[in-house]
């Protein structure tokens, strides 16, 4: 047995050595991945190796910071005008795009929409790289004594960079979306077809699970849907660089990252974000000021016509939308009113002079279909939606329907005020547009 | 030490001094920390470094176990569990020391083709080991392999003559 083990004994050692790391990995891989036993060992390699990167980032950033601060400011008055312009015209870009936004806010606190919102970012500096060349992972300077924890996203100005994989006291390791066994739940912006983004061999981007009868176009811009649980929605991914035909039914479909991967400098890492609902910007926005700020206004008219007393109203039919409410009435010559006859349904409304209506109130909608229901401090119960208090138009002028899918016909509920039997008509309805 | 003889010709055997056994694998892994990715990703300083000091050395134990404590040290850097890098560094370590006892590896040509061969040798390995142990979805690609192979070698020319100022004859 001796003169067997001495004949193989580079042969054994090899066996016993690899035995040994086979036994290391198995160990490692039963665990569970989230408990990390060789904590400590990841520790003391990472301080060994990134005090000396940080030192030599920091020469190197100062060396650059010095070269391009001192040294290299040819032609900074001619790129400062340029940046001028270029900002006079981002100003205006600016304003649009608020108002849009603005108004996608309104519609979204319409229909209860949760939004993820970055709350927090913490800046770090790329010190280093994983030091496997299959790997697609970096270092960055900020850690657990920095607020850092594993699997919070990392982003750039760009685009996503990846998520961090590793924390250490004073470094992170951060795995780059292009690593292999990356993978991130993206959507395509225009198609909002959903895929999955993995890395290859190669450190491309491929975007898996998208059937090949589907429509993608080079160029098309790839966001993150937020499904992966990690990244927050909305965030530019890449842009589809080529499509071709896959295996089993399934596009080929490359990425190119948003973000340069290959030339990370500075990233973010998104330490704090919340979902929440989204609030239009000026308190609790009711449908009925979102839609008088889009219809014209209808000009003030003075409030000549004092109303008939102890005229009554129709009691407003449920599903009737906002049409022509307080004009539409019309007299007839027999002193009874006609209903509102709008497109969009009407309220019943007894023969009553035109008013000048006060601001009235939404009531909250319901939920069965129901037009919203305006609370007309004099009126007692109208109905109609444009009585937006912000405008300050004579609700009683206007015709508005708010799209609640109410029915095309209004009810034939007639008026049977006895009061305004008696009372005639007085002829400033008559000057009602309506 | 045993000196092995091919063709006639002596294979000398060497060593190195302590500073140079343990800085230059620390100098390697520190550089493909450190260099950026873009230009240096397909290189493996620390695949070549092993295979020189195996090949200069001619002890298959010797060079197991450099294999070993530079693909381990690799591994607790990287993002995947520890040994897959030290598997596969202790296998070519193994062989290029096996290797260089019986072979003149000391001219250009037969290091290019060398580094190439425990190249694919060493991501054989890795592969084998990453996916049927770790079960990890790497992908092989013959294309990037055969040429990051190629640029491993041309490098390791380069680096073995340097390197080779170290050599101290035994």
């Amino acid at each position: 047995m001796e003169s067997v083990l001495g004949r193989y004994r580079n042969l054994t050692i090899l066996v016993g050595v690899l035995f040994l790391q086979v036994l290391g990995l198995a160990v490692q891989v039963k665990r569970s991945p989230d408990a990390e036993h060789t904590r400590l060992i990841r520790i003391w390699a990472v301080d060994a190796i990134t005090p000396l990167e940080r030192v030599i980032v920091r020469a190197q950033n100062g060396t650059n910071d010095l070269w391009h601060n001192y040294f290299f400011l040819r032609g900074v008055r001619a790129e400062n005008r340029q940046l001028k312009e270029q900002i006079e015209q981002m100003r205006l870009q600016q304003v649009r795009l608020s108002e849009d936004a603005a108004q996608a806010h309104r519609l979204q606190s319409l229909l209860a929409f949760e939004e993820q919102v970055v709350m927090k970012t913490i800046p770090a500096q790329v010190i280093g790289s994983s030091g496997s060349d299959l790997s697609r992972s970096v270092y960055i300077d900020k850690g657990s004594n920095q607020g850092i924890a594993a699997d919070m996203p990392v982003i750039t100005v760009g685009g996503i960079v990846g998520k961090v994989l590793r924390v250490y006291p004073s470094t992170s390791l951060v795995l780059m979306i292009n690593d292999q066994s990356s993978g991130v739940g993206v959507l395509l912006e225009k198609s909002r077809l959903q895929g999955v983004l993995r890395g290859t061999a190669d450190g491309e981007l491929v975007l898996e699970r998208v059937m090949s009868d589907e429509q993608v176009t080079p160029g098309e811009t790839v966001l993150s849907s937020g499904g992966d649980q990690i990244f927050p929605k909305g965030f530019p991914v890449g842009t589809v660089s080529h499509v071709s035909p896959g295996k089993e039914l399934f596009l080929n479909i490359k990425v190119r990252a948003a973000a340069d991967l290959s030339r990370l400098e500075e990233v973010l890492v998104v330490t704090e974000r919340q979902e929440r609902e989204v609030e239009a910007s000026g308190g609790k926005t009711r449908a009925a000021d979102i839609l008088a700020q889009r219809l014209p206004s209808v000009p003030d008219k003075p409030a000549t016509i004092a109303a008939t007393p102890g005229a009554a109203l129709s009691k407003p039919v449920p599903d009737a939308v906002a049409q022509s409410a307080g004009a539409s009435a019309k007299p007839q010559p027999n002193g009874t009113s006609k209903p509102g006859t709008g497109t969009g349904g009407g309220t019943k409304l007894a023969a009553r002079p035109a008013t000048k209506v006060s601001p009235a109130r939404l009531a909250p909608a319901s939920t069965n279909n129901e037009s919203p229901v305006v609370q007309s401090p004099d009126l007692g119960v109208s109905s109609g939606a444009n009585a937006a208090e912000s405008s300050g138009s004579a609700t009683s002028a206007s015709s508005t329907s708010i799209p609640t899918g109410t029915p095309e016909k209004p009810a034939p509920l007639p008026a049977k005020p006895s009061t305004t039997q008696s009372t005639p008509p007085p002829a400033a309805t008559e000057d009602n547009p309506h | 030490m045993p000196i092995t003889y091919t063709s006639g010709e002596q294979i000398e055997v060497y060593r190195f001094s302590l500073p140079v056994t343990v800085g230059v694998p620390l100098l390697a892994l520190f550089l493909q920390v450190f260099l950026p990715r873009r230009i240096f990703s397909i290189f493996d300083l620390p695949l070549l470094v092993t295979i020189f000091f195996a090949m200069a050395r001619r002890n298959p134990v010797s060079g197991l176990f450099t294999g070993a404590a530079i693909g381990l040290a690799q591994d607790m850097l990287g993002p995947y569990p520890i040994g897959i890098y030290g598997i596969a560094k202790t296998v070519v370590g193994y062989g290029a020391s096996s290797l260089g006892a019986k072979l003149d590896v000391e001219n250009a040509g037969a290091r290019l083709l060398v580094t190439l061969g425990f190249y694919l040798v060493h991501q054989a390995v890795f592969f084998t080991v990453a996916r049927g142990m770790v079960n990890l979805t790497l992908n092989w690609s013959w294309g990037r392999g055969l040429l990051a192979g190629l640029a491993n070698g041309v490098v390791g020319m380069v680096l073995y003559f340097v390197l080779d100022k170290f050599k101290q004859r035994t």
